[in-house]
């Protein structure tokens, strides 16, 4: 299984969501992720799906998507040639010895403090999934009490544009 | 707005919608919701038929579609009026016919509270349509049906819904109806790839092996006359699936017959010996295919479809010819003639393998020593009596097996059934909207006992507003393919399959108190008599209780999920094939 970030343009219209969602499940399509976000144009959202499909069956997700009235196009993002980030808020316990490390750690992978409290500092950081697995690993032994995580976003790198006609 | 809009209801707007989109009959039930649409049909020039269940009206809207080709339309009310048309859109859908339901929906401010009579139409009906809509404001209404039967019938055709509010139908508008429809995500590819057409042209030339495997998608395309020209151009064997038969006449000596579980011996092995199939609107259905991984395993694949989606669905094609299937033969046509200049096939080893199979292997059936009807010989019979020229819409079931083997079918559209959802009592409906759609056509429906009682009510229809349809039901007194299961699979443990109904109800007397002729038939005497008797009458609809042997089974058969290699023509027996097999 391989992971496929496609990038979605689907008319703003009620119900869209449904419709996606309500496909991937009926063709028992796996989605990792998914984040629906406006775009320039208010009539038209993007949505960035995250699926983990065998080869042959991307085509057949694509396909089907395709079917759908309200989707109007769909990019297949390469990860090499486009820009792909994810949002993530953690909320990491700290003691007064063992904060200076945590504050440490959050410098090293450029991601920022948002809150501290007596016991705790909730760390806000942006990234690509290998990137933000790898700060959540080094978090882990102070005490992760809660995390909160975005759906991954994209974009094409250059001056190609992500919104264009597959 | 064009100049010429009015100011009308949302209700006027939808039936002057409706009007402008070419309707002439729909099928439906008012009720609250809808209700107020219901006050301008009454003036309207479209025929309503007060249909008795809505799932009749969608059936019906199906079989008028299916004998027309054009875009069925049935109304119904919202909440148990909406749930009721779910099964109809399904079937629809999956046998790729266009129809257009039009619900009425709790007014607006009411959406989401538990309304009386309120039900997420669109939101239940998403995965069983191929769009649908909720409008809560009247003005889009007119735009929503122009956008429904456009995605209806074009593309590959399929069920569209349109849900709407009634605050939405009882409001005022500007009625104007859009000249012509643009949908950013809909834009279905019509024309096949020239290189396409080029590379298939090739390897039909370099074919020694070829089957035209020929699918429902080809009566949708009205592409009857385009496939006889490719047919005769290659000389190939051609196979009809169940929802493609009449696309090619039975008569034609290179029609092998159907493929699929209950196919010929001939069609069957012919795709599993093929070296191409020549794909042409069908889908590599589970029915057709059998075991998937041992389907056709010699074969390249040329797939022709108006749905990009099917390419490589089911299997991989060698070939995609994604478009509207009359245009893509009309441009495999010439790329073929050129191709044959340079190498033309010999065919006659490859037909001389197909016809010893046809010979040792042709569809018959036993007659029952005990006296008693055999159903395979009333279906012969109303067929050979009927003619090509009538329309046959069956059940589900046994009945729709032997209806789909024992009568010759010669021309398009005059063979309607439920093939991919498998819907019973889809007969009698669909036979009402075929007969409405076309009056000057005999309609038989060929109905299994237990088909009929899910659906009879709408005989009360065809009496009351002149629809004289015909329905024999071929009565074995049980859900007679689940018998067979039984039979074959499960001991002869008949678990709930015996209906009785040779006892209670009394067909004959239940459509007379419909407002039909009742016949029965017994024996084999009187099957000529029953249906010449039906076949005379024509101021109402006749139904004939066909009382048949009930242990009569479908054969040639591919057990679920087997390898199509494990055909068998009768119970335990294979066919003996020759050294040559591959």
């Amino acid at each position: 299984m391989a992971t496929h970030t496609l990038s979605v343009l689907v008319e703003n219209s009620p119900g869209v969501l449904a419709r996606i969602s309500s496909l991937f499940s009926r063709r028992g399509y796996n989605i990792d992720s998914l984040a629906v976000g406006p775009t320039e144009d208010p009539e038209i959202s993007r949505m960035t799906i995250v699926i983990n499909v065998e080869g042959h069956a991307l085509e057949q997700v694509i396909q089907q998507l395709d079917k759908l009235i309200n989707v109007i196009s769909i990019t297949r993002l390469d990860p090499v040639t486009s820009v792909q980030r994810e949002l993530l808020l953690v909320k990491v316990a700290t003691t007064p010895t063992n904060r200076s490390q945590v504050l440490e750690t959050v410098q090293l992978f450029r991601a920022k403090v948002v809150d501290v409290a007596q016991d705790a500092v909730t760390i806000e950081a942006t990234g690509n999934a290998e990137k933000i697995q790898a700060l959540l690993r080094v978090l882990e032994p102070y005490g992760i009490k809660e995390l909160v995580q975005s759906g991954l976003v994209a974009m094409e790198r250059g001056l190609r544009l992500t919104t264009n006609e597959r | 707005m064009s100049k010429d809009s009015q100011t009308v209801t949302g209700a006027q707007s939808l039936v002057n919608s409706l009007e402008a989109a070419g309707v002439d009959v729909m099928f439906g039930i008012p009720g609250g919701a809808i209700l107020p649409a219901y006050d301008p049909i009454f003036d309207s020039k479209i025929r309503h038929i007060l249909v008795r269940h809505e799932q009749g009206a969608g059936h019906a809207a199906t079989g008028y579609a299916q004998a027309t080709g054009r875009v069925g339309v049935c109304i119904a009310t919202s909440g148990p009026g909406a749930t009721n048309l779910v099964t109809p859109l399904a079937d629809a859908q999956m046998d790729s016919v266009p129809i257009v339901a039009i619900t009425g929906q709790v007014a607006s401010g009411s959406i989401g509270t538990d309304a009386f009579q309120e039900a997420d139409i669109r939101g239940i009906t998403m995965p069983v349509t191929k769009h649908n809509f909720l409008i809560t404001d009247a003005k889009d209404i007119s735009r929503a049906i122009a956008e429904a039967f456009h995605i209806a019938a074009t593309g590959r055709p399929g069920a569209v819904l349109v849900d709407i509010a009634k605050d939405a139908l009882q409001n005022q508008t500007e009625f104007s109806y859009p000249s012509q429809v643009k949908l950013a995500g809909y834009n279905p590819i019509i024309d096949a790839l020239p290189e396409a057409i080029r590379d298939a042209a090739r390897l039909i030339a370099e074919s020694s092996r070829p089957v035209l495997y020929v699918g429902g998608g080809a009566i949708k395309s009205n592409a009857s006359k385009e496939l006889m020209l490719l047919a005769e151009l290659t000389g190939a064997p051609v196979v009809t699936t169940l929802m493609a038969l009449g696309v090619f006449p039975v008569s034609h000596q290179q029609n092998l017959g159907m493929p699929g579980m209950h196919g010929t011996v001939a069609a069957v092995t012919a795709l599993q010996k093929a070296d191409l199939l020549i794909t042409l609107g069908a889908r590599f259905d589970d029915r057709v295919t059998g075991k998937l991984s041992s389907f056709a395993p010699h074969a390249k694949i040329i797939h022709a479809d108006i749905d990009p989606a099917e390419i490589g669905k089911n299997r991989i094609a060698d070939v995609a010819l994604v478009g509207d299937l009359s245009r893509t033969i009309k441009s495999l046509l010439p790329a073929l003639k050129d191709e044959y200049k340079k190498h033309r096939p010999d065919l006659a080893a490859w037909w001389s393998e197909c016809n010893s199979w046809r010979t040792a292997y042709p569809l018959g059936f036993d007659e029952p020593t005990d006296g008693s009807l055999s159903p395979q010989y009333v279906i012969q019979r109303l067929g050979q009596i009927a003619g090509p020229d009538a329309i046959y819409v069956a059940g589900v079931g046994q009945h729709q097996m032997w209806s789909s083997q024992f009568i010759n079918y010669e021309k398009p559209r005059t063979w309607l059934n439920s093939g991919g959802l498998g819907t019973m009592g889809y007969a009698v409906p669909a036979a009402m909207g075929a007969k409405v759609g076309a009056p000057d056509k005999v309609v038989w429906a060929i109905d299994g006992d237990g088909c009929f009682q899910m659906t009879n009510q709408e005989l009360v229809t065809c009496a009351l507003n002149n629809i004289p349809i015909k329905v024999a039901i071929i009565n074995n007194e049980s859900l007679g393919m689940v018998r067979q299961w039984q039979t074959l699979f499960y001991e002869g443990r008949y678990s709930n399959t015996q209906l009785h109904s040779k006892r209670i109800p009394d067909f004959a007397k239940l459509g007379e108190a419909m407002g039909c002729v009742g016949l029965r038939a017994e024996s084999k005497e009187d099957v000529d008599r029953v249906i010449n008797e039906a076949m005379a009458i024509n101021d109402r609809p006749v139904v004939v209780d066909f009382s048949v042997h009930k242990d009569a089974m479908v054969w040639p058969m591919v057990a679920a999920g087997a390898s199509n290699d494990l055909i068998t023509v009768a119970r335990s027996m294979a066919p003996v094939w020759d050294s040559q097999e591959l």
